[in-house]
């Protein structure tokens, strides 16, 4: 079954730009939410994720809160 | 043995690594990323060439541009540079990894990085409620007090950016504000900011996530705990010149003296961008300091073959 990366953003945040495209780069499917517009998914990334910084990147249980390429490469099994 | 390493991968290492390959100059570019601070700027209008354009994008054609020369310079991402000693006949660089590299000639272009305020709870809570990102983070914290701590330009810009969605903003700052005059006076004109001044922050408190921020009044010494759900942190930026330290004195800002050659006194070791005592800190002189120390090392190591 495919994974489900969901990753939360703003969009003048450089740090969600370097992680969507690490994820591009690398063949992985996301889906985003603009946290500035979409009220529900802010309220999601607070609650369920415990975030309260962007990018957050949520699969399989992980969070990851910023964008720290060695962890994700290692988190995504890359 | 490389006849010269280029530790920093930002804007005035990578136009150095292309001036590097223009005279034929086997090097090597060493790096924890590529882009450094040139990433994290949003919008850069006064870069010449581009009336306006995203950091982000300018150092991918940075980078591009560095990546025509593959013979001439071999590109090591990942790696940060710990440690630059001298060896016979040159330098060794050591990195976090524990690697070794030797060149005859070393140029030091690593930047700078945020400043941190080094208190209770502001690792713990960094990501659930402590930002180093205003433009990032801003809109997380609509309708949630929060305080803003600094008085230099960033810090009122992060509160002129914040009294328009956060409930309420406390601007906390160790000294008088120090920004631009037009920018202070726009803060001071919010009617939901709250000034605090010659105050220090003692504490992030905070279970999972920021609850508060304990602060200090310098002179009376009388604490106070502001409410607060996010911190905006932004008190500057420190150069990323421990690596060095043993080599040169930094100067009282921790920066490496460098001389209009971006000389540093040791001979074959070099210094260019954030991380020196070059006042003016913007990606275009960053660039024509990169470009000053190669042409510079490249003088350097024909000396030396001769």
């Amino acid at each position: 079954m495919a994974r489900e990366v969901k990753i939360y953003t703003t969009p003048p945040c450089p740090y969600c730009k370097m992680a969507k495209k690490f994820l591009d780069d690398n063949g992985i499917k996301y889906q985003e939410f603009d946290i500035t517009t979409d009220k529900a998914a802010r309220e999601e990334m607070k609650s369920k994720c415990n975030s309260l910084a962007v990018p957050t990147i949520c699969f399989d249980g992980e969070v990851l809160i910023g964008f720290n390429e060695a962890e994700l490469r290692e988190k995504l099994g890359l | 043995m490389y006849e010269l390493i280029i530790i920093g991968g930002g804007p005035a290492g990578m136009t150095a690594a292309v001036y590097a390959a223009r005279k034929k100059i086997n090097t090597l570019l060493l790096s924890g990323d590529i882009g450094g601070q040139g990433l994290t700027t949003w919008l850069v209008e006064n870069y010449m060439g581009y009336q306006f354009i995203e950091g982000r994008e300018l150092m991918q054609k940075f980078e591009e541009q560095v990546k025509q020369f593959p013979t001439d310079v071999k590109i090591e991402v990942g790696k940060k540079a710990e440690k630059l000693s001298g060896v016979e006949r040159g330098f060794e660089v050591r990195t976090d990894r524990g690697e070794t590299y030797q060149a005859k000639a070393v140029i030091v272009a690593t930047g700078k990085r945020p400043r941190q305020l080094n208190v209770p709870g502001e690792k713990e809570l960094l990501g659930r409620g402590v930002t180093y990102c205003a433009i990032c983070d801003g809109p997380i914290f609509a309708d949630v007090k929060v305080a803003v701590i600094g008085g230099g330009n960033s810090a009122l810009e992060a509160a002129d950016d914040m009294v328009k969605i956060a409930e309420h903003v406390y601007l906390v700052s160790l000294t008088p504000l120090i920004g631009d005059p037009i920018l202070i006076d726009k803060v001071k004109s919010a009617n939901n900011l709250t000034i605090f001044l010659e105050h220090e922050v003692l504490e992030i408190k905070g279970k999972n996530s920021v609850e508060g921020v304990r602060i200090r009044n310098l002179k009376s010494k009388k604490e106070k705990v502001l409410e607060v759900g996010g911190i905006f942190i932004e008190i500057g930026l420190i150069p990323n010149s421990e690596l060095v330290k043993e080599l040169v004195t930094l100067n009282r800002l921790g920066e490496i003296k460098v001389d209009c050659g971006n000389e540093t006194g040791v001979p074959g070791f070099f210094a260019a961008g954030d991380v020196t005592s070059v006042p003016d800190k913007q990606i275009v002189v960053a660039a024509g300091e990169g470009a000053k120390a190669v042409l510079q090392a490249h003088r350097y190591l024909q000396r030396l073959s001769k």
